[in-house]
This record gives C-alpha cells, structure tokens and sequence, in this order.
C-alpha cells in the first residue's frame, strides 16, 4: 500500500468508519444517561428557574474569581489547550474545505500563521497539563489509565497535523494519512473515555444549574 | 432494620439518575473540586478531593450502568463493591462532607457532587457504614421528637420562659395564624432567645403566628444521614402540625439544614406539594423591613462580620437579605474574603458536628474559617444558623479567639423600635 493508497482509505472508508462508530457510541452514552430519569422536584421553585440550566452551560466557562484564585494553572492550561484545539479543528482553511466539499457549506477560515500559533500553544499547553498532571498531588492521585490515553488521543492529532503543516519527520502525504488516522482514532475514543465531556458537560451543567436555579442561588 | 452490603448497593441502584450519570461521565480529573473543599484544603490530602469520595457510586454506575462496565463484568474484568470498601469510604463521605455545595459550584464541567454526596449516603446508611454519633441523633429524633432528645415538656418550657423575659405571651397551637415558628435542637438547648426575639419582632410587625406543641424541631438529621423514610417521618410531622393548624408558612428557623430539609426536601420526601408556603426567618424579616413593619432605632458601632451559612446562602439563595438587615443595625459591617455564595463552610455542617469521629478533621478544617476571621480584624460575629454558630463557637474557643457570636435575628431585636401606641 503506497502512501497515497493509505491516505485515500484514511480519508474514504476509514473516516466513515470512525464516524459511524463515534454517532453510535454518543448515542448509546447519551441513551445511558437519560434512560435512568429523573424524579420531578415537588418543591415550589424560586423565580428565575426557567433559564438557569442554559445559563450555566455558558457561565460556568468563566471560573468565579474567588474560586479560581487558588486553581489559576489548570484554569490557564485549560483555556489554552482547548481554545488551541477548536481554533486548529474549526478554523484552519483545509479543515473547512474538506468539510465544503462533504456538506456543502462552510465558513471563514482564520489567517493560517494564527492557526499555526494556536495549534502550537495547544500543543505546548497539551505537554504542560501533563507534567502539571504528574506534578500535581491531586491530579496524580485521581489520575488513572483513561486519563492518559484521552491526553494521548488529544495530543496526536494536534502533533501530526503541525508536523504535516510543516513537513516534519515523514514525507508529507503519509504524515498527513497518520493525521488523519489519528483523528480517527480520536472518534472511536471519544465516547468511550472521559474525552465523552464534550457533550456530556451540557448535560451535566444544565442539570446542575437547574438544580441551583430552583432554590434561587447563585449559579 | 438491619444494613447489609446489599442493602447498601441496592440504594446505589435506588438513587442512580441521568444527572448522576451525567456528572460521572463528565469528569476530567482536574483536581479543581479539591480547592474549593475546606477538608482538602486545609489537610493537603487528595482522598479529601470531593470527587474522590463518591468512588464507589461511581463503581456501581460503571459496572451497572455502562455498556462497556457490563461487558468488563461479564468476563471478570471488574472488581464487585466490598463491605471493606464501603468502611473505608465512610469517613470520606460522612467525616469530611458537610454538604456545603462549594465543589458544586466550582466544577468546571458542572457536576453537582453535593447532591451526589447525599444520595451515595443512602447507600451507606442502608449497608450500616455511617457513623454511630449521626446515627444516635436519627434515633432520638424518631423516639422522642428531636435529635438531642428534646421533649415537648422542654420545649413547652423554654417558651414559657421566653414569654416571661420578654413579657409577651406566645401563642401554643392556635389554629388559623399566618406564620407557625418551629426551631432546631441547637436553638432550643443553646439559643432559647431566637424565640423571644421573634415574639418582640413580630408583636411590633403585627404577625399573626404560633409555636406548636407537636412539631417544634425543625433539625432533619434523617436526610443528614441518608435515610429517606426517617426523613420523611420527621418532615411529616411538621406538614401534619401545619396543615392541621391551617397556617399559611412555616418558618424555617436560622439554621441551613433544616431550611434545605423543610424548604427543598419535604415535598419530595412525602410526595406532594404542601398546602403552606417554607419561608426562612430572614427572608421574612427582610419582607417586614421593606413593607415598613419592622423598623429598628440606632446601630451598632462595634465592627462586626458575617459568616454565610451554605444552605441558606450558597444553596438557599438568601443572599442579599442577611446583609440587607445587618445594614440596618450596624454602622461598621465588613465582609469576610470569599464572602457571600463562595463563603467557606464552619466545618461542621451536613451531620458533621453530631459525629464525633470527625472532631480533630473538623477542627483542623476550621483553620480556613480562622484566617477569614482575622482578615477582617473585627471581634464580633454574626450568622444565621444556630448549627453553624455552636461549630463556630467551638471553632474559636479551640484556637483561643476572642471573637463573640450573635444571631442575626437576636440583633435585630436588640434595635427594635419600641412602638409605644400613640
Ligand atoms: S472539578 Fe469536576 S471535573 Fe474536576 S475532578 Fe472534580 S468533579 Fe471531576
Ligand atoms: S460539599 Fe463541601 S465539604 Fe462536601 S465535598 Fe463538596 S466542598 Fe467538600
């Protein structure tokens, strides 16, 4: 199999496969989840319960000062990689082609150096929530074989497509086939380790602000 | 009621819902939970990290509840939950949890560990891993009425008292007034003038209200523990007190949990809706002041503080009403660091100071409380749960601080205006 062999299979069945797998598995975890229910809560709710789930969803991006002052690394870290992450995925002009040429539309791409930057601080930020990872006596302490594996998942993606952007290591077509394919397995992953967050967290913050907003506290 | 491992996982299994298995499918082991848990904080230890304490919740639900855990299970990939575990466990989620709900609002992916610390109680209070001290209170409150064993007699008398120090009659039972007036254990033993107080307040305001003979204790330590049908006895004979005396509210007295159990808990417990309204003493007062019944004369000069008790601030919504009031009688009142929705528990909320087991990590948590204290340099204290205030006071008299206590509610009354009628 040549290097180009492997990069249509990568782009053509493996994708599809990845994706099927990853549709199916979010929506056997989002069946798990609302399979179980919930009980109605009989008490009468304060005002301003309505909105309060959505609202949370938002607000609880932005770490309350007086909660974050303690935590600032892994605030820090944590915007850098993901910000980084969603620029390089949503905004790097192939990225938006090759979804223009599936489904027909698109959107303005950012200018490529920036892209470059992001990608790359979330690259380094990446690297820096693991060594703050093993650093850290919580983290190291909660941390199991999932969190490794979801950091690896994360990172390779980022790494090869730097590497292919900039023509590093391999020759560009099969380091851009290995891009691919580690966004594959990323897919697959995903719903299967706690990388699920990114679609369970609306879920969890709606609950949780409900809850919040039904005795009228502070979300 | 004898508790078995498999009671205890059956509770599990009782209290999983999609919120419990949203909350753990989202977490990202970002230790954030841990900063803002007194328990952690001020031992350094990461078993303390709240999320870690739900462990075996979490067990069950991977291996029950998951696709892929039941596959684990089925060939042998999985270890089953164990009396053993369930032992080690219970220190971490009776000991150091006083469901003060900061963890809660500081997961960044929105997992609601308080309420998952209450449920996971369930389980083990139904497998026989909570601790005796808790366990004693929920049996006194059952057989007599109260978790310090108050008696009718006892109460009845301390109102009788309160009556002639202040030289108003309390109302005992009288059927048709607004508002009935129930107190936590801490209050009757500890603080009796929180009901003198209220009578003063209320004569000026021209409340309609009444003291029950049957259902004075307001202090729910059924919930505390985790047993629902214990819970439900004791929220039962209010609502049975209430509606029988046709009151309008019940007030919920200063403390949290009793607010969070009469207020948040006590339909879900029995079922159904009440037939009067839960307003807790100082949303109320803080009505009186705003329609102009309750009008107060001078202020305090003596800097003060408030500490926020985290049922009615962080998890109540009272918010703005402690402060609103002490505006009224105190000319110097500074807020602590981390004041309001964020303020740091007294360490002794959620069934904490009824268990014994928990005192010396009680107290070392307390340091957090300590440090706030001082930051504000004032020696005066004021805060609006009697279970927060007898914690606080041990608190202080541990380290050898100087800082006195009031109730918010007895303050006010201290600055009544006398209403002589025209
Ligand atoms: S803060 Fe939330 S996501 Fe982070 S470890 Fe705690 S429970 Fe998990
Ligand atoms: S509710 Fe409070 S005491 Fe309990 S785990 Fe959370 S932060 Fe700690």
């Amino acid at each position: 199999m040549s290097h180009m062999d492997l990069l249509i299979w990568a782009r053509g069945t493996g994708l599809q496969l990845a994706l099927g797998v990853f549709v199916a598995g979010m929506v056997l975890r989002f069946f798990e989840i609302y399979s179980l229910g919930r009980k109605p809560d009989l008490s009468t709710p304060r005002p301003g319960k309505a909105w309060a789930g959505w609202k949370t969803i938002v607000s609880r991006s932005f770490p309350h000062p007086s909660m974050a002052k303690r935590t600032y690394p892994t605030v820090v870290l944590g915007y850098i990689f993901h910000i980084g992450f969603f620029v390089a995925l949503l905004f790097f002009a192939p990225h938006i082609r090759l979804f223009r040429e599936t489904a027909g539309f698109g959107w303005p791409a950012l200018p490529t150096p920036l892209v470059d930057a992001m990608a790359l601080a979330a690259i380094i930020g990446l690297l820096m929530t693991l060594g703050y990872r093993l650093y850290h006596p919580v983290k190291r302490f909660l941390s199991n074989f999932d969190d490794y594996l979801a950091w690896t998942l994360t990172l390779l993606p980022l790494l090869t497509g730097y590497m292919a952007f900039h023509h590093l290591l391999l020759p560009y077509t099969l380091m851009l086939a290995v891009h691919i394919l580690s966004v594959e397995l990323l897919l697959v992953f995903l719903p299967f380790t706690k990388l699920v967050h990114v679609g369970t967290i609306f879920v969890s913050r709606w609950y949780n602000g409900d809850m919040l907003g039904h005795k009228g506290a502070r979300l | 009621m004898s508790a078995t491992l498999e009671k205890g996982v059956n509770a599990f299994r009782e209290v999983m819902d999609a919120p419990i298995a949203s909350f753990f499918n989202s977490c990202v082991h970002c230790g954030l939970c841990a900063d803002a848990c007194l328990f952690h904080t001020e031992t350094g230890d990461p078993k303390y990290t709240p999320i870690y304490k739900l462990e075996p919740l979490k067990k069950i639900w991977k291996q029950e509840y998951t696709l892929l855990g039941k596959l684990a299970s089925m060939v042998g990939l999985s270890q089953p939950v164990t009396d053993a575990e369930l032992e080690e466990w219970s220190p971490l989620v009776y000991d150091s949890c006083t469901l003060c709900g900061r963890c809660t609002v500081m997961c960044p992916v929105g997992n609601d560990i308080t309420y998952m610390v209450r449920k996971m109680r369930e389980g083990m209070a139904a497998s026989g891993h909570a601790p005796a001290g808790v366990i004693e209170a929920t049996r006194k409150t059952i057989e007599q009425g109260s978790p310090m064993g108050i008696l009718p007699k006892t109460f009845l008398a301390q109102v009788r008292d309160q009556s002639e120090e202040t030289g108003i009659e309390i109302p005992v039972d009288q059927a048709g007034a607004d508002y009935l007036v129930i107190m936590s254990s801490m209050e009757i033993m500890g603080y009796p003038e929180f009901l003198g107080s209220l009578a003063r307040i209320f004569k000026q305001a021209g409340v309609s209200w009444t003291v029950s003979s049957e259902a004075f204790e307001a202090t729910n330590s059924g919930i505390q523990i985790g047993v629902s049908d214990i819970a439900r006895q004791i929220v039962m004979r209010i609502v049975d007190a209430a509606e029988k005396l046709g009151v309008k509210y019940v007030i919920s007295p200063e403390c949290g949990h009793a607010y969070t159990a009469l207020r948040w808990d006590g339909p879900n417990l029995i079922g159904r809706p009440y037939k009067f309204g839960v307003v807790h003493v100082l949303e109320l007062l803080d009505q009186l002041h705003k329609a102009g019944r309750l009008k107060t004369e001078g202020k305090t000069d003596e800097p003060l503080t408030l500490h926020d008790p985290c049922q009615i601030v962080r998890r109540g919504g009272v918010v703005a009403e402690p402060r609103n009031l002490l505006n009224m009688v105190a000319s110097d009142f500074r807020e602590m660091e981390d004041c309001g929705s964020y303020n740091w528990c007294c360490g002794g909320g959620g069934g904490v100071s009824a268990n014994h087991r928990a005192e010396e990590l009680r107290f070392k948590s307390f340091q957090v409380k300590k440090r706030q204290i001082e930051g504000t340099g004032v020696g005066l204290m004021v805060t609006a749960c009697a279970n927060c205030r007898n914690v606080l006071e041990e608190g202080l008299e541990h380290y050898h601080m100087d800082t006195k206590m009031i109730g918010i509610t007895e303050l006010v009354a201290e600055y009544l205006k006398e209403d002589k009628p025209a």
